[in-house]
């Protein structure tokens, strides 16, 4: 029974992290009904900024995050103003070209630049653990699981409390609407795109503080973020967050009742009965018919 | 005309038919045979996901089902290195077509995005089933076949030939589709699934039948790579860069069209094949192949068989006009030349309308 508490607690927290990347998945593709399939590498790519930033200027993981970031964002820009804006049909398919190709330029180079030996993110709160009602653990995942709640806090008041987020939501709803009265959508499409590449950077860190990569780990991670996002529901910042921490939990409790090595399918498998039921996802809204 | 574009396809074939015996160097004939699988299996992913306009990209799922096929029929039924695996062929495009059937019945039932992160996900459990039931597929250890014993300038031919057969009974099948009321329901689909509906396409039998003579295809071909190759590992039977690789193919030639996917894999498969020559697997590799990723789809989005025969059917109009001042004015392009102009004319108005 312990254990089943602990992989609990676990999954929450490392669920809070999914939380981060998928939310800035599912933000792109509201605004920009895109998929952007290069949000694995980029994870991974700001995990080795963090462990740059780490190994040689010995700054600290969450304060190099207020470097990590805007570079991420200004990243993002730059991949939406030069890549995604210049696709105007078949949106969705070209996109997925796009940016698996963007993708694999990121862990070609990650590749050339750090080889493909895994590294793993070292911080006093990495290896120091803290006891809790019986059994240990790192604090990091307990930082980590702050940092998400306290960005996805900031991304809610960003989204509910500014005339940015004001745009930001009508042009999830409806794009050509939003456009019609007056909100400069490709703008906010590209400044959406930065904060969701910003917040992955940030749940990079985190991911790489809990577990070991090397460049060909985006493959793993962008398979589970596509699988989180779905079921949520595409669009969905709700539906993210709730997917996230109910995915990571069964997948930490399978991992100890049966065993680790069926957990990443019991995730996919659960995809497929969910969806039997609700095709939209669980807080998706049935697509209308588009004229 | 006819008897031109009829001639053109019989030196065509001959060309492909003469090329092992033309260029016997075994490195040449082996990027050969893989840039016939590809092709192969382009031409069979379009029938689907060109004609419908769903996006499938977990085809890889139906190539390795037809690669661990294989392997396990050989392995079990002790089939001699030789002929016999080749005749084992459409039992494994059954298989993968069997495996097809309730995936298709799943994924189908969305649409769009939804679909297409689907078949993703169908490819990485099946990936992971690779992995897992170590007792069926040896976990990634991974299984061997039985290897030919044919001398070495003779190797490859066979392989040659019987890929060679696999694609042109796809184009076949990929004709007859194009050119059938079927084809045309599909075609329906990709337009406007609603509106087709109700017009009386079945667009769920369609769909599904057209996702499964793709899988079908893609498993024989998958069978063939394991024969090939002669041993199979989870990674490379299962490579999520297949999935990718033949819809930008496809992309690439024209989506939807007959000869897009094959012009595709015949620039991209020897492209790929001469970089990993030149680089290994290493970083450089995926850098070049992605920076030729970006600059295709970014140049050429709408791919090189609609690109050119809009700018043929508008340089004949042009040329008409020239012609006959004063006369009638052009059949506007496209429209006896082939549905696709039509169909993507109607793509357009699509557009300005949202």
């Amino acid at each position: 029974m312990n254990i089943i508490v602990e992989a609990v607690i676990t999954g929450i927290l490392t669920g809070g992290v999914y939380a981060l990347m998928s939310s800035g998945l599912t933000l792109i593709f509201g605004v920009m009904e895109i998929i952007n399939i290069a949000i694995g590498a980029l994870v991974i790519l700001g995990g080795y900024l963090s462990y740059v930033l780490q190994t040689y200027l010995h700054i600290d993981l969450f304060v190099g995050l207020l470097i990590t970031m805007p570079v991420m964002f200004l990243l993002g820009l730059a991949l939406e103003w030069f890549f995604i804006r210049p696709l105007k049909r078949d949106r969705i398919m070209l996109s997925i070209l796009v940016t698996f190709a963007i993708a694999l330029i990121i862990e070609g180079a990650l590749g050339l630049i750090f080889s493909t030996n895994y590294v793993q993110l070292h911080a006093w709160y990495v290896s120091a653990s803290v006891n809790i009602g019986g059994f240990y653990l790192a604090y990091i995942y307990i930082f980590g699981f702050i940092l998400s709640v306290a960005l996805l806090t900031g991304l809610y008041l960003l989204l509910y409390n500014t005339k940015f987020g004001q745009s930001v939501r009508a042009a999830m709803q409806n794009r050509t609407a939003a456009e019609l009265i007056g909100i400069d959508v490709e703008r906010v499409s590209m400044i959406t795109f930065g904060i969701g590449i910003a917040l992955t950077a940030a749940g990079g860190m985190a991911f790489g503080a809990t577990t070991s990569f090397n460049p060909g780990s985006s493959y793993d991670l962008i398979s589970r973020l596509l699988v989180i996002i779905i079921l949520g529901g595409m669009g969905s910042l709700r539906g993210a967050l709730i997917a996230s921490l109910f995915m990571l939990v069964i997948e930490d409790v399978t991992a100890v009742v049966w065993s680790p090595v069926w957990s990443s399918t019991v995730f996919f498998i659960l995809l497929v009965i969910v969806l039997l039921v609700r095709p939209q996802g669980i807080f998706g809204q049935l697509e209308g018919r588009k004229q | 005309m006819r008897i031109f574009k009829i001639a053109g396809l019989l030196i065509l074939l001959a060309a492909a038919i003469a090329f092992p015996l033309l260029f016997p160097n075994p490195a040449v004939t082996t990027v050969a045979v893989f840039t016939l699988m590809f092709a192969g299996a382009a031409v069979a992913w379009n029938i689907f996901s060109g004609y419908t306009g769903y996006i499938a990209l977990g085809h890889a799922a139906f190539f390795g089902t037809g690669a661990y096929a294989m392997a396990l029929m050989c392995q079990d039924w002790h089939i001699p290195a030789g002929y016999t695996p080749f005749y084992l062929l459409p039992l494994v495009g059954l298989v993968a077509a069997i495996v097809a059937i309730p995936l298709g019945i799943i994924a189908l039932r969305t649409r769009r995005h939804t679909f297409i992160v689907i078949t993703i996900a169908f490819f990485f459990i099946f990936q992971l089933l690779a992995y897992n039931l170590r007792g069926l597929t040896n976990g990634s250890a991974g299984l061997s076949l039985p290897i030919p014993t044919w001398s070495g300038a003779f190797y490859n031919e066979p392989f040659y030939y019987v890929t060679l057969a696999i694609l042109l009974l796809a184009l076949l099948i990929s004709w007859w589709v194009r050119n059938s009321k079927y084809g045309l329901g599909l075609l329906a689909i990709r337009d406007d699934e609603d509106r087709a509906l109700g017009l009386g396409v079945r667009t769920g039998p369609s769909k599904l039948t057209a996702f499964v003579i793709s899988a079908f295809f893609v498993g024989m071909l998958g069978g063939m790579y394991a024969y090939f190759v002669e041993a199979i590992y989870p990674p490379f039977a299962f490579d999520a860069l297949y999935d990718v690789v033949i819809a930008l193919m496809c992309f690439m030639g024209g989506l939807g069209t007959l000869s897009g996917p094959i012009i595709g894999a015949l620039i991209l498969e020897p492209t790929q094949q001469y970089f990993t020559l030149l680089y290994g697997e290493n970083g450089w590799y995926l850098v070049i192949y992605g920076v030729l990723f970006l600059v295709i789809i970014l140049v050429l989005p709408r791919g090189i068989v609609p690109t050119t025969s809009e700018w043929w059917a508008r340089r004949r109009a042009a040329r008409g006009n020239v012609e006959k001042p004063g006369g009638e004015p052009p059949p506007a392009p496209g429209v006896q030349q082939d549905t696709q102009l039509v169909v993507e004319r109607s793509e357009g108005v699509k557009e300005v309308n949202l």
